[in-house]
C-alpha cells in the first residue's frame, strides 16, 4: 500500500498548486480518492460524525449489483448456448456471457468517465463517484446484442443531457442510466426490441426463439416458461434484468445497509400488483397482457430490477417519507399500465420511473405543504406543534 | 394588394388625426416628429444592431423563447425549415412595415385585432404563393404556414417594436428577428436531418442504407444506423436546449445573475 501511495504522490507532483498541470488536478485527485479516502475535512458549517459518505453509498450499491451482474453474464451465455447444444456447462456459459458483457461495461465506463473527467477539469470541481453506479447499470439494462457504438452514444447522451446539463452528480432530475436506455430505445428501436436482440448473436443462429415474455405476450403468443423459471431468471431479457429472486435478495441488502428505501420498493410492488389485479379482473378481449396473472407480471421484464436499483435512486426520487410511498406506488401502477396499454413499449417500468422522476419534486412539495397546513391548524387549536416528524 | 392599400392610407389620415388633438399634444407631436426626422444613415450603427442583435444576444428562440412550436414541428428536414424561415421573414418584414405605418392611427384598444388582420392577410398571401410555386414543400409544412399567424415572434415584434418605431427601422427589426429565428431553425434542422435520416436537403450524404449490410454504402456499410429519436419532436427541444447551453457558455452577458 505504501508503495502505491509513494508512486501516486510522485505522479501527482506536476498537478499540485502552482505547478503547470494544475488545471487537470481534479482528474488526478479522482484516482487518488478512489484508492484512498479524501484527506480534506469539513471547514465550517454543520459537522456530521458519520462513516457514510457518497463514496461508501456508491460502493455499497455497486457491491449489491455484482451478484446480479454475474448471473446476467451466465444467463447471457446460457440463453445462447442452450439454443445450439443440449448440455451447457456453468463456466462455459459464464465465459461466453462475459465475453459479451465485459466489453459493454468497459465502453460504458470509458465513455462516461471520460466525459465526467472532461467536465471536472473544465469546471474545476472534483469527480464524484456517482458514475460508478450509473456506468455499471447501463450495460445491465441493455439488450446483449446492442452494437457497442450505440451503447457509447447512449452513454454520451445520458451523461451530457441527463446529468452534466443540470450540474453534475446530485443535480440530475432523471435517472442517468434510464435516460441512456430511453435514448437507445427511441433512437435505435430495432436494436432495443423485437425477437432478435435479447439472445446474443440471435441473428446468426437459425430458429432461435429469443423473444422476451412480454414481447411474445404483446404479439399474442403463448409463453413457454414456467413461473419458477421467471422467478429464477432463466429467461431472455436485458443483460441483468431477469433474476427476480437474486434482485430481491440484493434489494434486501440495500435495505439492510439503509442505502435503498424500503418504502419505495414495497409501495412500487404493491402498486404494480394492484394495477395487474385490476386488469386481471377487467380481462380485456384480445390483449394477452391483461390475462397474464398478476404475480407473474411482477416477475417478468425489468420491473424488479427497475424498482430495486433505479426507483430508489436518492437523487431523482422523492425525498419525503410520505412522498416515497406515493412515488413508489405510482411507479408500480404506471409500469403495468404502460406495459398493458401500449404493447409497443413492453418495458413500462422504464417510462414509469422516468415519468415519476419528473414528478418527484412536485410530490415532495405537496407533502411538505400538507404538513405545514396540518401543523398550522393544530397550532390554532392550541396543541403543541413541535412534535411531528412524519413528513 | 393589402400592402398597397395600407401604404396609401396613412398620409391622409395623419392630417385628420393631427387636427383633432389638443394644443399641448400637438406640440408634443411636433417635437416627436422633429426628433425622428433627424437624418440618419440607412445602415447606421443603431440600425445595423437591429439586424444583428436577434442573431445572438436577443435571439427570439434561444433568448426570448418564442416560436418554439414551429421549431419543433418543421425541423425534421432542412428544406421545409429553410422555406419556413423565408416565409416568416417575408411576413414579419411586411407586417412590421405596415403596422409601423399605421401605428399613429390604430386605436390602442383594438390594436391586436388590427395586427392580426394585417398578419393574417400576409400569411394567406404567402400560403398562396407557396402553393403556386413550391407545392411539395407547402404540403409538408401543411398547417404550420397558417400557424405563422399565431407565431409569438410576429405578434411580439409588432407589439414591442413596430408600434413605436418608424417603418425602416421596423423593417430591419422584422428581418433581423426572422433571421434569428431562421438561423436556429436551420441549425436544428441540419442536425435532425443529418443524424435522423442521414441526409441533407434530401441527398444521402452519409451513404445509402440497403436491406442488408452488404448492400449498404458509406457509413452504413460500417454498421452505422440512423438515430430515430432525432425524428421525434422531443429531440428538437433537446437540440434547442443544447444550442442555448452552448450560446450561454460563450456569451456571458446572457447569464442571469
Amino acid at each position: 500500500m505504501e508503495w502505491i501511495r509513494q508512486k501516486l504522490d510522485k505522479f501527482k507532483k506536476p498537478f499540485g498548486k502552482g505547478e503547470k498541470l494544475e488545471k487537470y488536478a481534479p482528474a488526478v485527485n479522482a484516482i487518488d480518492t478512489f484508492l484512498y479516502t479524501p484527506n480534506h475535512t469539513t471547514q465550517k458549517g454543520a459537522h456530521v460524525r458519520d462513516a457514510v459518505d457518497l463514496k461508501r453509498v456508491m460502493i455499497t450499491v455497486v457491491l449489491s449489483m455484482i451478484p446480479v451482474l454475474i448471473f446476467g453474464m451466465w444467463n447471457t451465455g446460457y440463453q445462447y448456448l442452450s439454443q445450439i447444444q443440449a448440455e451447457v456447462g456453468f463456466w462455459e456459459a459464464l465465459g461466453h456471457g462475459a465475453s459479451k458483457v465485459v466489453p459493454m461495461i468497459v465502453v460504458s465506463y470509458a465513455v462516461g468517465l471520460g466525459i465526467e473527467f472532461a467536465f471536472a477539469v473544465m469546471r474545476g470541481h472534483e469527480v464524484n463517484e456517482g458514475y460508478l453506479v450509473t456506468g455499471l447499470l447501463i450495460p445491465m439494462i441493455m439488450p446483449v446484442d446492442i452494437p457497442l457504438w450505440m451503447l457509447a452514444v447512449s452513454v454520451v447522451f445520458a451523461v451530457l443531457i441527463g446529468k452534466e446539463a443540470f450540474g453534475g452528480t446530485g443535480m440530475n432530475i432523471l435517472n442517468p442510466a434510464l435516460t441512456a436506455r430511453a435514448f437507445a430505445f427511441f433512437a435505435y428501436p430495432t436494436f432495443m426490441s423485437g425477437n432478435q436482440v435479447w439472445v446474443s448473436e440471435a441473428s446468426n443462429v437459425d430458429a432461435v426463439s429469443g423473444e422476451t415474455i412480454l414481447g411474445s405476450l404483446a404479439a399474442g403468443e403463448q409463453v413457454n416458461y414456467s413461473v419458477m423459471e421467471m422467478f429464477m431468471g432463466y429467461i431472455p431479457g436485458s443483460v441483468a434484468e431477469t433474476p427476480t429472486l437474486l434482485i430481491l435478495l440484493c434489494g434486501l441488502f440495500l435495505i439492510f445497509t439503509k442505502v435503498g428505501s424500503w418504502r419505495i420498493m414495497l409501495s412500487a410492488f404493491i402498486g404494480a400488483a394492484v394495477m395487474a389485479l385490476i386488469f386481471n379482473a377487467l380481462n380485456i378481449e384480445g390483449n394477452e397482457l391483461t390475462n397474464f396473472p398478476w404475480y407473474q407480471h411482477l416477475l417478468v421484464g425489468g420491473l424488479a430490477f427497475g424498482i430495486v436499483y433505479m426507483a430508489t435512486d436518492p437523487v431523482s426520487g422523492a425525498q419525503t417519507t410520505r412522498g416515497k410511498w406515493i412515488y413508489g406506488f405510482l411507479i408500480g401502477l404506471f409500469s403495468i399500465m404502460i406495459r398493458i396499454f401500449n404493447p409497443a413499449y413492453p418495458e413500462g417500468v422504464m417510462m414509469a420511473i422516468l415519468l415519476m422522476n419528473v414528478f418527484a419534486p412536485t410530490i415532495d412539495h405537496y407533502v411538505i405543504q400538507a404538513n405545514v397546513k396540518r401543523r398550522k391548524k393544530r397550532k390554532e387549536k392550541g396543541i403543541n406543534p413541535q412534535i411531528d416528524t412524519a413528513v | 394588394m393589402a400592402q398597397e392599400f395600407n401604404n396609401n392610407k396613412p398620409e391622409q389620415n395623419h392630417a385628420e388625426v393631427k387636427e383633432k388633438v389638443s394644443d399641448a399634444k400637438r406640440e408634443e407631436m411636433i417635437l416627436f416628429l422633429a426628433d425622428t426626422e433627424e437624418k440618419e444613415p440607412i445602415f447606421s450603427k443603431e440600425n445595423r444592431k437591429l439586424l444583428t442583435d436577434p442573431l445572438n444576444d436577443d435571439n427570439p428562440i434561444t433568448v426570448q423563447v418564442l416560436g418554439i412550436c414551429s421549431a419543433l414541428a418543421i425541423t425534421v428536414q432542412l428544406e421545409p425549415a429553410v422555406v419556413m424561415a423565408l416565409a416568416v421573414m417575408a411576413v414579419m418584414a411586411a407586417s412590421n412595415v405596415i403596422v409601423s405605418l399605421l401605428r399613429n392611427m390604430i386605436p390602442s384598444r383594438i390594436r391586436i385585432i388590427v395586427q392580426l388582420v394585417v398578419v393574417a392577410s400576409l400569411v394567406a398571401l404567402v400560403d398562396q404563393v407557396l402553393r403556386a410555386y413550391a407545392y411539395d414543400v407547402s404540403r409538408q409544412l401543411s398547417v404550420f404556414i397558417g400557424l405563422i399567424i399565431t407565431n409569438c415572434i410576429v405578434m411580439g415584434r409588432l407589439e414591442a417594436f413596430a408600434l413605436g418605431n418608424k417603418p425602416w427601422r421596423s423593417f430591419l427589426d422584422g428581418v433581423g428577428n426572422a433571421a434569428g429565428y431562421g438561423l436556429i431553425l436551420v441549425i436544428v434542422a441540419f442536425f435532425r436531418e443529418l443524424l435522423g435520416s442521414g441526409k441533407l436537403f434530401g441527398y444521402e450524404i452519409l451513404g445509402h442504407k440497403g436491406a442488408t449490410l452488404a448492400e449498404s454504402t458509406g457509413l452504413y456499410a460500417l454498421g452505422y444506423e440512423n438515430n430515430g429519436f432525432m425524428l421525434l419532436s422531443p429531440m428538437a427541444l433537446i437540440v434547442v436546449g443544447v444550442i442555448i447551453w452552448i450560446q450561454r457558455t460563450r456569451n456571458r452577458k446572457l447569464i442571469e445573475a
